[in-house]
């Protein structure tokens, strides 16, 4: 019994406990020590709250294209934060001319949904050639050959992107309606585009997920992401459902990059870089494959994210704790897939392969 | 002419040569069976004649029409249905959603509808299990299932893959009970088997293969009478 629990228990997964756990401990201390020292007020930490929804919500948004794509491909799809990073730059393009032409002022409306419009057909549009031209000529290779032709289409789009466009930073419009503040009771202060951020997302993932378990695409999606030999026995057209799974992704994927621009007011060729990645890690948090994993790991992310630098470190007396965000992200997945490989509710990272 | 003719076909795995020219036919309302022992090529004919693998020589035909150049979910429109082996029932899908599947290329709502009560009346244990996953079912509700699938489709030829692998004797029994029903309304069933004995029992015609031969073809009576078939397939000496 003993030398079969030591034999399992071997040295790397002990070393790996040995650093989650002193982690996880910091945590808890340095959150009580914060809550105790009572330096933020609560509107501070609605404040952080719903940032770190609308930011979740946007990873969420990005995640969810991983998650398809790696659900029915067993792939992950890394150029996928270009095709959010030219939904952004298109939608830049539309909001400035619509900008100058003072269409945006007089059509609020009608000019963000342009936007949103354009901005997804320019994702759609990237990610169905990147499909049709990187990935599946490549359908029945090993599967580190299309993760090597992913990254080198990530590096493709962004430096085309810098060769047409510069690559400096291009300011985002100001649209008035979402430039102001709505107050909630006595002084819960919220920023208008933070709402739009987060109802869009809610709502489009709400569609996304409807689709997905109700109509004949989205059982077929499943069913090919399950056993695609016995999909094509069932009459379904394989290749063609994997286009649907991309466009599906891509058009989330356009709407944030919409959003994330108009959060954060601008558009660079580099800029999917960050959020590509913190949204891969969302997925993989969720469990990646499982649709709503993508949705909550994105969520809990962005929470995370916002909420954890301030309450976790500053109680430990660590100045200005807000730059670590970062480093907090990226532990809290090295801490989930130490403890627990599949993610919050999906499947073994360990049979993806890639 | 017969329903669906298998001429001279010869399909590779890489460079292993599985299917050496093998021809057969199916005519309309038979039930033929293809039997032969492990690896014989029985499940790589199915595979050749749904798609899932090219020929490299010979033709496949549906009533006439040249059929290997179509794609595997195009000759399910065409009405060539497989069941396949070891049922590939999709496991994370109810049984309703199953059914669906099996009518994917079918764009008439009523007509499914229609299909679906078909096969409930068929296997009314699916009926009970219909909000199940199909992954939660027992071995036999998944044979079940996999069939009505099948059927979902309206099969003008339905293929079918090794339906007794992994089932209790009774189970056995009730499938091929239900083949015979089938039969008896009129399908059409290229039945592929290693358990010979039961095969040749509610077949009319049969294959014997052999190493991606087909060795011996007869009427299924003759072939339970043949000494060869006797000793190496059914067991008596």
């Amino acid at each position: 019994m003993l030398r079969r629990a030591l034999e399992r228990f071997n040295v790397s997964d002990l070393s790996l406990y040995v650093v989650g756990a002193p982690i996880i401990a910091l945590i808890v201390v340095g959150s009580f020590a914060t809550l105790r020292a009572g330096h933020y007020t609560t509107r501070q930490w609605f404040d952080f709250i719903i940032f770190g929804l609308a930011q979740g919500s946007i990873y969420a948004l990005i995640a969810l294209g991983y998650t398809l794509v790696y659900g029915i491909l067993r792939m992950i799809n890394f150029a996928h934060s270009e095709v959010f990073m030219s939904g952004a730059y298109a939608g830049f393009f539309v909001a400035s001319a619509l900008s100058r032409s003072k269409f945006l002022d007089s059509n609020p409306v009608v000019g963000l949904l342009v936007i949103f419009a354009v901005a997804i057909l320019t994702s759609v549009g990237v990610a169905v050639l990147l499909e049709r031209i990187a990935y599946r000529p490549l359908r029945r290779a090993p599967r580190l050959v299309p993760l090597i032709t992913a990254i080198g289409a990530s590096f493709f789009l962004q430096y085309t992107v810098r060769g047409l466009f510069g690559s400096q930073f291009k300011t985002y419009p100001t649209v008035a309606i979402l430039g102001g503040t709505w107050t909630l009771g006595a002084n819960f202060v919220i920023q208008r585009i933070q709402v739009l951020v987060i109802v869009a997302a809610a709502l489009l993932m709400f569609g996304l997920y409807s689709f997905v378990q109700r109509t004949k695409t989205g059982k077929a999606m499943r069913a090919v992401s399950e056993d695609k030999d016995v999909a094509a026995l069932m009459g379904i057209d394989v290749d063609a459902i994997i286009v649907r799974t991309f466009v599906l992704g891509a058009a989330l994927a356009g709407a944030a990059g919409v959003l994330y621009s108009l959060m954060f007011r601008q558009a660079q060729f580099f800029m999917g870089f960050i959020p590509g990645i913190k949204a891969f890690t969302a997925a993989v948090l969720g469990g990646i494959g499982n649709v709503p994993g993508a949705m909550l790991g994105g969520v809990f992310l962005g929470l995370f994210e916002s909420v954890g630098p301030t309450l976790f470190l500053d109680g430990l007396k660590v100045p200005a704790p807000y730059q670590l965000k970062d480093v907090i992200a990226f532990t809290m997945l090295v801490l989930v897939l130490v403890f627990r490989p599949t993610g919050i509710l999906g499947e073994r990272l360990a049979r993806a392969k890639a | 002419m017969a329903l669906l003719e298998v001429e001279n076909v010869h399909t590779y795995y890489g460079n292993i040569h599985a299917l050496k020219g093998v021809s057969l036919t199916v005519n309309e309302g038979e039930i033929v069976t293809l039997i032969g022992a492990n690896g014989a090529g029985k499940s790589t004919m199915l595979k050749t004649i749904s798609g899932l693998l090219r020929p490299r020589e010979g033709t496949i035909r549906l009533a006439g029409e040249e059929m290997s150049h179509y794609k595997a979910h195009e000759i399910v429109g065409k009405g060539v249905v497989q069941v396949p082996e070891g049922r590939k029932i999709f496991g994370r899908l109810t049984v309703t959603e199953n059914l669906e599947m099996g009518a994917f290329s079918k764009v008439d709502g009523a007509a499914i509808a229609e299909d679906m009560q078909r096969v409930f009346a068929l296997f009314p244990r699916l009926k009970e299990r219909r909000h199940q996953l199909g992954g939660t079912l027992s071995g036999g509700e998944q044979q079940m299932l996999a069939t009505g699938r099948g059927l979902m489709a309206r099969p003008r030829v339905l293929l079918m893959d090794e339906p007794s692998m992994g089932l209790a004797p009774i189970l056995v029994q009730s499938i091929f009970a239900t083949l015979q029903q089938l039969h008896r309304a009129g399908t059409t069933i290229l039945l592929v088997e290693q358990n010979a004995r039961i095969a040749l029992q509610v077949a009319d015609r049969g294959y014997v293969i052999q190493t991606g031969e087909v060795i011996l073809s007869d009427t299924a009576e003759n072939l339970r009478r043949n000494e060869m078939v006797r000793k190496a397939y059914l067991g008596i000496s």
